[in-house]
């Protein structure tokens, strides 16, 4: 149900700029107030989130460790130094082999119930998939926004002409398929299929799982729609965008309507993405069982906000000020000689 | 404002919306005030093979088929929307009127930075350098 509101509420996304521009010819509206509102609050959003997490506390480690600790004997117990981290560096590794390579979905492991003849087996086994899926489509989305580059600058740099030769490789059709294009697809639609297959990941998913991936999914058919079936004025679609970063706003004519559906679904996304679950691109970094090393064993913690004021207070003090109450209520003391009372001693 | 590691967190920040900013700022310090290339259109030829709001958009799409009919199905003459016809060939009917390709091609090409494999197969006209 879940996600069959999700499509249904992209479906309705889809269909305001469709009337919009075609019916009601709010040209500038879809094609610059739209943008430019969302990516403000794309911006000021992000900003605000990140900053609220900065604020929060983190009083004590936190990792979440996969690995063999420091041990007493590192000959006999060698340390797993990427799954339990204990020096900044070796954090910093873990981190950037998660950032770059997403290391703990490659650890994934998957229960499965096996049946034999000495009755129901439980087999531990690893899973690559939700790996596989999500790396072929976090690179890809990430190639794809980098190409749209070459609509932002001008003059353009080097590296998009190279990647649009490599992208495009195959040299399928014109204009030139881009492999991206192909691999975001699978990927979305690999993630997607997941989460309404697999009967465990479905029960546990909800409208805002699906509404990202259908919301995605949308932005990426639309531009290959556009790209590939609908053909738009790319020069005028530049003139439009290059105006933005100019900020000489003007929208050509000539631009038609597939590029205006486009431009929606990714202003809903950027104006969106503050407020769901694709923080996580932020997060990631700011993740307490991540980013901190594991060596609460290794160095004391001194609590950041501790008042100065309020002195430690060992046993032995506290033995010398209660030692009298202490004995009379009969409880054992270290030092006997706490328990006397001071008129004896005198 | 208390923030625990604030300092990586900001630099993070900063260089994020730096990066997504770029194009703001190339576009006021470098590009200044964009402007659509201006083709140099042939003298003595007023229509393309189709209309210019279909050559715009639709270009490639033509060339691709043509190159289909000619090489693939050995047909050499398209006949377009208005009924006129013309025959399918890239360097004698296009390159016929649009003769210089770093006057016409290539200035939006390069603007979209594309680069289309036309010159893989044929040989490049004058002025390419």
């Amino acid at each position: 149900m879940n996600a069959l509101y999700s499509l249904l509420f992209v479906f309705l996304l889809v269909l305001i700029p469709l009337f919009g521009v075609d019916a009601a010819h709010l040209r500038t509206f879809f094609g610059i107030c739209i943008p430019v509102t969302a990516f403000i609050i794309f911006l000021i959003g992000f900003i605000y989130k990140v900053i609220n997490w900065g604020r929060s506390d983190v009083p004590f480690r936190i990792p979440t460790t996969g690995g063999q600790f420091l041990s007493y004997d590192p000959k006999m117990f060698k340390q797993n130094k990427y799954d339990c981290p204990q020096t900044g560096a070796q954090t910093f590794v873990r981190m950037v082999l998660e950032v770059f390579a997403f290391r703990s979905l490659f650890r994934n492991t998957a229960a499965s119930l096996h049946e034999t003849k000495d009755g129901h087996v439980v087999a531990y086994k690893s899973s690559k998939w939700l790996w596989l899926f999500a790396i072929l489509f976090h690179y890809s989305f990430f190639i794809v926004a980098l190409r749209h580059l070459r609509l932002f600058l001008e003059p353009i740099p080097f590296f998009l002409k190279g990647m649009e030769f490599v992208d495009g490789l195959l040299q399928i059709g014109t204009p030139t398929m881009y492999l991206t294009d192909v691999c975001l697809i699978a990927g979305v639609v690999l993630l997607l299929g997941r989460r309404l297959i697999d009967p465990k990941i479905n029960y546990i998913s909800y409208a805002s799982d699906y509404f990202p991936l259908v919301l995605i999914l949308a932005v990426a058919l639309s531009g290959i729609y556009m790209r590939y079936y609908a053909k738009v004025d790319v020069i005028a679609i530049k003139d439009l965008t290059m105006g933005l970063v100019t900020f000489n706003y003007h929208v050509p004519e000539t631009i038609g309507v597939s590029f205006f559906i486009h431009v929606f679904l990714v202003s809903i996304l950027m104006a969106y993405f503050p407020f769901s679950k694709l923080m996580h691109m932020p997060g990631i970094f700011l993740s307490p069982t991540r980013n901190l090393p594991n060596d609460t064993r290794a160095k004391h913690h001194v609590n950041p906000w501790n008042d100065p004021n309020i002195k430690a207070h060992a046993y032995a003090d506290y033995e010398k000020e209660f030692g009298v109450p202490m004995a009379e209520a009969g409880l054992p003391l270290d030092n006997p000689e706490n328990g006397k009372a001071p008129e004896e001693e005198a | 404002m208390r923030m625990q590691n604030g300092f990586p967190i900001i630099v993070g920040l900063l260089l994020f919306i730096g990066a997504l900013c770029t194009p703001f700022l190339v576009g006021t310090a470098v590009t200044g005030t964009y402007k659509e290339p201006e083709l140099k259109l042939p003298a003595n030829e007023k229509n393309c093979v189709e209309s210019k709001e279909f050559m715009r958009e639709q270009h490639m799409q033509l060339l691709n088929d043509w190159r289909d009919w000619a090489l693939r199905d050995g047909k050499r003459i398209y006949t377009n929307h208005a009924g006129k016809e013309f025959t399918i060939s890239l360097q004698n009917t296009c390159m016929k009127c649009h003769n210089n390709k770093a006057d016409f091609c290539d200035k939006c090409h390069n603007d979209a930075a594309v680069t289309p494999y036309c010159w893989d197969c044929h040989i490049q006209p004058e002025g390419l350098k």
